[in-house]
């Protein structure tokens, strides 16, 4: 049974402008110890979905219209709000994209390290000071007493990051969150933390969620990927399936139309034509049908259908069948 | 070919409540005419200070900017209103960069009126020609910043930008903002627009393949100095200064099967308030040795191209 297993999660906005369909009933499942990226730009609903999950968006303006979260055997989307802030500190932690306003600055590193072990482990605070001591090694911060001690604007951005890990794993959770862990740090600082949470997560046997919007960071890290898109998971599968042979439209576009380092000088970049819709606005059919090279008639109209083919990649479009005609 | 842009020894400081942080240390490089140079580097490397400088939008402390012959910093008045028409930027962020308050027509419109007084049917004329030449229609003249896209504001940003029939334009992260499938669009304009209006740019970015996909020259910067300048396929093919290396490995591959087990460059950049005595990648590069931390290198020659390293990789 999977660890993590979310079943046509529909999330709705109630605005002054209108109904805003931000997630429109996405499945996918996380296995315990499995890294899995959720991929997607701006507006796609990765971080909201992933807050709908862990309860954490505000209803109202909020309104989960439907589907099924369940954790660990636990259904998540009915649990009191007090077992959910449990479940949250003990299981389930989560590591947020900005290191610079995620820690609460006036708080030492000490203080915001041991808080939630001596809340959810009952621990002494000699005990939670030993422990914390030797999180800040394994994360990999040098002279963990002082640092202790020491605030949040002492540390540069990578040790910041590197306390949030530290605080995530602090209680032996199942399951990290990590929405675009990286995207607030310089490339060089990006790949230590990434190699980081990757080789941590391996040793400790926690499963993590990668939220992101960077296709490098999905192709380089996770086992499996589920691309979003207008709410939608459009595409999902192993990683290198995903990048090999792409199955949707949008997935197509955005690996060609990403400059990369590891092609030969000079290919041209294709874009993707138009922007991604306003999720407030929302037309019938396939929302990527406007942008979509291989657009026909009945994307316009119609849902697409959820294609499943070789090895558990599934693609949610009219032309996957065409445009991969080796696929059954 | 001579140098549109010909900056030499360029030097500013900070004087901070902590004390002085010194951004930028003698970089000097040339931009010549239908040329994009690159400025790459991390956040705090002082790319950003170098493209303001030029602009004069801070001023720096010592060296020469040189512009169409001209020494730009000496250059008082009118001459000085003239040779910056010349000069244009393109900032990072089309959201904050757009006044929220005014119509398109006025945004790109108001460089025009400001420097040759265009007004009334001939300036909406003019206006229109700078948004077609970007791909946008006469259907936004009335429009508000707000009304568009990330892309089509960045898109606006650039035809404001070019309003004055620049010769150079100084690109800062032009990119960085926007959705990843549109980014390849504005690129894709930029590189356009160079073809057409022989442009020459100078791209300041952190992006290693935005960089590697429209320039033709690149200066890596690190801590304030520029550590290796090339043009982009010499550079990028065969670093030669460690830290060129160790950002180029740093950008994780799309293609899963090129998951190279690179190891990640340890530690973090040195504290401006206490840089090291030598070169100030020292702390954290595997090959450094005793002069390293000595005195900071020098920019040499090695072939066609420049790094400042005392034991540079390849041979």
């Amino acid at each position: 049974m999977a660890l993590l297993s979310v079943r046509g999660l529909e999330l709705h906005f109630v605005t002054p402008a209108g109904r805003v369909r931000a997630v429109n009933g996405i499945s996918y499942t996380v296995e315990a110890g499995e890294l899995v990226a959720i991929v997607g730009e701006s507006g796609s609903g990765k971080t909201v979905q992933a807050q709908a999950v862990l309860g954490l968006v505000a209803q109202p303006p909020g309104e989960i219209v439907g589907g099924a979260v369940e954790f660990d055997g636990v259904e998540l989307l009915s649990l009191p709000e007090e077992r959910m802030r449990t479940l949250r500190g003990r299981r389930i932690s989560m590591v947020f994209q900005e290191p610079m306003t995620s820690l609460n600055p006036v708080l030492s590193i000490g203080r915001q390290l041991t808080e939630a072990m001596r809340l959810h482990l009952q621990l002494t605070r000699a005990v939670a000071d030993e422990r914390a001591v030797s999180l800040l090694g394994m994360v990999g911060i040098a002279d963990p007493e002082r640092r202790l001690r020491q605030y949040p604007h002492h540390l540069s951005g990578g040790m910041r990051q590197r306390v949030m890990i530290a605080i995530a794993i602090a209680c032996d959770p199942l399951l990290i969150v990590a929405d675009e862990p990286t995207t607030a740090l310089d490339v060089t600082i990006q790949a230590q933390i990434l190699a980081l949470m990757q080789d941590l997560t391996r040793r400790l046997g926690v499963a993590l969620v990668i939220i992101t919007h960077d296709l490098g960071v999905v192709a380089r890290y996770a086992d499996r990927v589920n691309v979003m898109y207008a709410g939608r998971i459009v595409e999902h599968g192993a990683a290198r399936d995903v990048y090999r042979r792409p199955a949707h439209p949008y997935t197509i576009g955005l690996l060609n139309s990403v400059p990369r380092l590891d092609r030969p000088r000079g290919v041209r970049i294709e874009p993707i034509p138009g922007s991604p819709p306003d999720p407030a606005h929302l037309q019938p059919g396939c929302a990527f049908a406007p942008r979509c090279p291989y657009v026909v008639d009945r994307c316009r109209r119609e849902e697409p259908p959820t294609v499943t083919f070789d090895d558990r990649h599934v693609a949610t479009c009219w032309q996957t069948a065409a445009l991969r005609p080796e696929s059954g | 070919m001579s140098a549109l842009l010909e900056v030499r020894d360029l030097d500013k400081r900070y004087r901070t409540r902590h004390g002085v942080i010194h951004a930028v240390q003698g970089v000097s490089f040339d931009v010549r005419e239908k040329e994009t140079v690159a400025l790459v580097g991390e956040s705090g490397c002082g790319k950003s200070t170098v493209a303001l400088s030029l602009l004069h939008l801070i001023e720096h402390d010592g060296g020469r900017v040189r512009f169409e012959g001209a020494e730009f910093d000496q250059l008082k008045g009118r001459r000085e209103q003239e040779l910056r028409r010349d000069l244009s930027i393109v900032f990072q962020n089309p959201y904050s960069s757009l006044n929220p308050r005014m119509r398109i027509k006025d945004i790109v419109g108001e460089p025009m009126r400001t420097a040759y007084g265009t007004r009334g049917r001939e300036l909406v004329e003019r206006v229109r020609e700078q948004l077609e030449a970007v791909g946008l229609g006469p259907e936004h003249l009335r429009r508000f910043p707000h009304e568009f896209s990330g892309g089509q504001r960045q898109r606006i940003a650039i035809a404001r930008a070019l309003a004055l029939e620049p010769k150079l334009l100084i690109l800062d992260e032009p990119t960085a903002a926007l959705d990843v499938s549109v980014q390849a669009q504005v690129l894709n304009l930029l590189r356009e627009l160079q073809r057409r209006l022989g442009l020459s740019y100078l791209l300041i970015s952190h992006n290693l393949a935005t960089v590697e996909s429209i320039a033709d020259r690149v200066l890596v910067m690190y801590f304030g100095r520029i550590v290796e300048s090339g043009t982009v396929s010499e550079v990028f093919n065969d670093p030669r200064h460690p830290y060129t290396r160790a950002l180029l490995d740093s950008v994780p591959s799309i293609d899963p099967s090129q998951r190279h087990r690179l190891k990640p460059l340890e530690g973090d950049l040195p504290s401006p308030l206490r840089p090291p005595p030598g070169c100030a990648f020292a702390p954290r590069c595997a090959r450094a040795a005793h002069d390293c931390t000595a005195r900071p290198p020098p920019l040499g020659s090695i072939g066609s191209r420049e790094a400042a390293c005392y034991h540079p990789l390849g041979g």
